[in-house]
């Protein structure tokens, strides 16, 4: 027996032991009717080939291993965004219950979100009655000043009419006929994620701007000289709204942030439970319409959010997760030409400490191959710094990625000697990106927690940004953005590195002349 | 007996009462009257807990509740590791519950298992407008294809399957039938069926009953039979307990021909008709196949709790009851064998957790089943409830809880919250969704679906960990830093 009061074995430990181990095999040899051990090897073998990849790639109907989830998640992700509201998602309860676990095991905070519930009932009459009870309950319970309704597959399925079940909803007294309820429809057999985030931001706008489901008259613009700033869907939402809190500070520049929820993910643990907190105030969600002009960080979280601005007359810039010096470069001449305000001196001492540290860390990065699967604005930005260190993004997949992101990927990579040998794969997902690696190895991969497995299989070091980053704590707590936040993504990317060429020359009198104490 | 020893038993209902009513002034009237009949005090002597359970939530509360592909794909099928199990319709459901449960296995991912990988048919609007049957096929063949080594492959239904009529199980029957007699089977787990992830678990039993035994009959078992075959039904090695479980049954001299479904294969379900008995851990989950096993094989099962010492020697004699005075001497061995560790387990953690008060609201089993794991290192379990009980569960809750306990079932975040404010535990155990809103408020909390990334927490191995990872929240040093000091 291996267990011991003093020294509690966990699973780590507890199973290596002969006692597990032998139970273990028996359990194999005897019941499991177990593959054997050399036909295992055999096919394990067979899946690093380039004919399985090539089988792999020409996969039609199957998904393995998918980096995106579905449009509903970033409909909640961007309700949380707004003061005090509450997202309600009409469906299936089973589907709340999965985000606001996944949002938690990312942010390791509550993440507070109501389900309609329907059932088989709902599903043969509609679920009209789980609206108008749902919205009664939600506002009653837990007091929201806006409640942002999106949908689950099952209402979509059967068409349920958003609009018409809310106006019904608010004649029937669930909520007051002057409540903010705006909504959106979020097909999970649409998109990903981050369409989910796109359809929400545009359908709290819309709700805002274009006079409340034909409730109160339309808002007339009346240009300001703020600008608003779109985030997207960012797994780094905490560090980096802070950071472009403090830079628009620095530049003196009037902004408002659409969808900050920077702040309830990211609450103290002082004796209270703030189930919501911080968010764009939903007055400043109106006023939003007489900004000069709109920032969206991810061109792909706001294909429709963007022209629809566009539409009421603001100028809309839009970038893609801007990583690094050139990426934040542009950005920050984008806001000073936008807002007339001069980049201070400040930024400019930042972007020279970042500038810095990259030529103090060069040469351990410099001709480095890096594989990146992500969302597609992240991957872009990402691999846009990678170049800007010298190393080459010669894998760059994006599972919710389509033609317009390989267009931007192929023009980036032509921006560089460094994008020579790169390629980027749309639509696939991280079963290819295991044939990629096997067939095309690289030195490191980047990717969310999920690329353990790639690691493990493949023996590629796995350097954690994205989302979810499950396994690793407070990552999210980080910019990624502006110069600071280059010098986070830098610092990840030398510890690994460091780590791994310690791991490499520490086996003593073999390797061990390389173990050096200064690098 | 008493709840508490500082507090008298009037005053402790009287206070329920109070909190009770309390919360469900919050509600509009209907939803009170409706939550009225899931909240209640336990009273000794009552045949249950005295609350209504497996009723639909209700819409906008905040339900902690998930669904049937839950049930199934996420409890009861996932965990089979030489099975491929598709996630069928849209990407969400498969990713959310891709790899989160820590079904612990062993076996080459990818290659001959296939646990912690997320298998979709990734939905697209095309598919719910002509249907999904042509692409499941095509699934089945890439999967044949690709993973040569499967053993099975189930298709988990997501909501739109059953909503657009698709015919998975034609497909299922057609591949199965062109891939020479492979385990195929549909399962219609749909999100929107039943109230709970409950019925989910009930559709993966029946189809287990359906196309497994039924199509396994008659085929020959790998092994000769031995009088001392058991499976173990409703565990699913969470953290390794069906491992730290498995031990002891072997170790009292008992065969486990099967794990149901941690750590479980194809080969180990068709086995099972052979068994002598089936020992039951989670009976919310896995009660219905038993209960088939029963009346079509003739084989007794019996529950068992294997959360804390008093509780694993009274089961531990319970199974051994159903078997011959060799296995009845080999459990009074194994209790033996363990009762050093248990002691020096028990006055290491004990004097550290002693009349600590917890709060649980957990799934299938728990709710009950670790109480007498907390009363064995002196803690008292003030409230409780389950996610998705039945009438059944809550009888046998009885058995388990004081009198006086606050029941609450399928609780909303709302009453969850001013519960714990009130009665101010010393320890919440729940799920993820919970842990954070808990911490916040400076109570320490245990994830209990999960183990809280440890585990195991069955057998004697695993009390010493449960014991350690209790003491381990509830006297962290953080705890005394919430407050600012200047104030």
């Amino acid at each position: 027996m291996a267990q011991n009061a003093d020294n509690v074995l966990d699973h780590f430990d507890l199973f290596r032991g002969p006692e597990y181990k032998e139970m273990l095999e028996n359990k194999k040899k005897n019941f499991e009717n177990a593959v054997p051990a050399d036909e295992v090897e055999r096919v394990r073998e067979w899946t690093k080939t380039e004919e399985y990849r090539e089988k792999n790639f020409a996969r039609e109907a199957l998904t393995v291993n998918p980096a995106k989830a579905c449009q509903p998640l970033g409909a909640v992700f961007a309700a949380v965004g707004f003061e005090s509201t509450l997202p309600f998602v009409h469906g299936s309860q089973g589907c709340v219950a999965y985000y606001r676990s996944h949002f938690s095991r990312h942010f390791k905070e509550p993440s507070s979100c109501v389900s309609s519930s329907m059932t088989e009932d709902a599903a043969v009459f509609g679920g009209l009655n789980n609206m108008i009870d749902g919205l009664a309950n939600s506002y009653n319970m837990y007091k929201p000043k806006m409640i942002s309704v999106s949908t689950t597959c099952m209402a979509e399925v059967i068409g349920d009419d958003l609009n018409a079940f809310i106006k019904t909803a608010k004649e029937k007294g669930s909520v007051p006929q002057e409540y903010d309820v705006p909504f959106a429809h979020t097909p999970a057999f649409v998109g990903s994620h981050i369409t989910g985030y796109d359809n929400v931001m545009k359908g709290i706008f819309e709700h805002f701007w274009d006079g409340k489901a034909g409730t109160a008259p339309k808002l007339e613009r009346q240009p300001n000289e703020t600008i608003n700033f779109i985030g997207g869907f960012d797994g780094y939402t905490v560090g980096n709204l802070r950071e472009v809190k403090r830079i628009f500070s620095l530049m003196n520049v009037d902004y408002t942030i659409l969808g900050d929820n920077s702040d309830v993910w990211d609450t103290p643990s002082d004796g209270e439970f703030r189930m919501y907190d911080g968010g764009t105030t939903l007055e400043e969600a109106a006023n939003a319409v007489h900004a000069k002009a709109t920032i969206s960080m991810q061109e792909f979280c706001t294909e429709k959010t963007l022209p629809y601005i566009q539409g009421k007359g603001q100028e809309v810039v839009a970038f893609n997760h801007p990583i690094g010096v050139a990426a934040t470069d542009k950005f920050l001449m984008e806001i000073s030409r936008i807002t007339g305000k001069p980049i201070p001196e400040e930024l400019a001492k930042e972007r020279g400490r970042l500038v810095d540290a990259m030529a103090d860390s060069s040469a351990h990065i410099h001709g480095k191959k890096f594989a990146i699967y992500g969302d597609p604005d992240l991957t872009l930005g990402l691999a846009g710094f990678l170049m800007e260190l010298g190393a080459e993004p010669v894998h760059v997949l994006s599972t919710n990625g389509g033609k317009t992101w390989e267009k931007r990927c192929n023009e980036l990579f032509a921006s560089s000697p460094f994008g020579a040998n790169c390629h980027a794969y749309a639509g696939r997902d991280l079963w290819h990106m295991r044939s990629l690696l096997f067939t095309e190895p690289v030195d490191f991969l980047i990717g969310n927690t999920y690329g353990k497995y790639l690691d493990r299989d493949t023996g590629t070091p796995l350097i954690r940004i994205g989302f979810p980053i499950f396994d690793r704590h407070h990552h999210h707590r980080y910019p990624v953005w502006g110069y600071q936040g280059g010098l986070n993504v830098l610092v990840w990317i030398l510890d690994k590195i460091f780590d791994e060429i310690d791991n490499n020359s520490n086996v003593p009198s073999k390797s061990d002349y390389s173990f050096d104490i200064i690098r | 007996m008493s709840l508490a020893t500082a507090e008298k038993l009037e005053d402790i209902k009287a206070r329920n009462k109070a909190l009770i009513s309390e919360v469900l002034e919050v509600y509009p009237e209907k939803t009170a009257k409706r939550r009225a009949k899931h909240i209640g005090t336990y009273e000794e002597g009552k045949p249950d807990c005295g609350v209504k359970s497996n009723i639909k939530s209700i819409p906008g509360v905040m339900t902690i509740r998930g669904c049937a592909y839950a049930g199934s794909k996420g409890v009861v099928w996932g965990p089979i590791k030489d099975m491929i199990h598709i996630s069928h319709g849209p990407v969400g459901c498969g990713q959310y519950s891709w790899a989160a449960r820590r079904n612990y296995y062993i076996g080459t991912t990818g290659i001959d298992t296939f646990v912690t990988m997320q298998f979709t048919s990734d939905f697209q609007e095309k598919d719910i407008v002509f249907g999904g049957d042509k692409k499941l096929a095509k699934i089945m063949d890439e999967i044949q294809d690709l993973f040569p080594l499967n053993k099975g492959i189930t298709v988990q239904s997501e909501c739109p399957i059953g909503l657009i009529g698709d015919d998975i199980e034609a497909v299922s029957k057609q591949k199965s039938k062109e891939y020479g007699g492979k385990t195929i089977v549909p399962v219609r787990c749909e999100g929107f069926r039943g109230v709970s992830q409950s019925l989910g678990h009930h559709i993966a039993n029946d189809a287990v009953r359906d196309w497994v035994f039924d199509k396994s009959a008659g085929k020959p078992v790998p092994f000769e039979s031995s009088p001392y075959d058991v499976a173990i039904i409703g565990d699913y090695n969470i953290g390794g307990d069906a491992w730290s479980s498995r031990i002891l049954l072997e170790e009292m001299g008992l065969r486990v021909i099967a794990q149901w479904s941690g750590d479980g294969t194809i080969a180990e379900l068709e086995a099972t008709p052979k068994a002598k008995l089936n020992v039951l851990h989670c009976y919310r989950s896995m009660n219905y196949i038993s209960r088939h096993m029963e009346e079509k094989y003739g084989i007794p099962w019996v529950e068992y709790n294997f959360f804390g010492p008093s509780k694993i020697a009274e089961s531990l004699r319970r199974i051994a009851s159903h078997f011959d005075d060799k296995i009845k001497e080999g459990a009074e061995r194994v209790i033996a064998k363990y009762q050093a560790l248990m002691a020096a387990t028990i006055a290491k953690y004990r004097p550290r957790l002693e009349g600590k008060k917890v709060m649980l609201f957990v799934g299938g089993l728990r709710p009950r089943h670790v109480i007498g794991a907390y009363e064995d290192l002196g803690m008292e379990v003030v409230g409780t409830g389950y996610e998705f009980g039945h009438n059944d569960d809550y009888q046998r809750t009885t058995h388990y809880v004081k009198d006086g306990t606050l029941i609450y079932d399928d609780v909303t975040g709302y009453e969850f919250e001013k519960f714990v404010e009130k009665i101010q535990p010393d320890l919440v155990g729940s799920g993820i969704k919970e842990k954070y809103v808990f911490q916040k408020m400076g109570v320490p909390f245990r994830q209990m679906h999960s183990w809280d990334y440890s585990g195991p927490y069955h057998g004697y191995d695993g009390f010493a960990i449960f014991a350690r990872d209790m003491d381990m929240a509830i006297n962290a040093p953080v705890w005394k830093l919430a407050k600012t000091p200047w104030n």
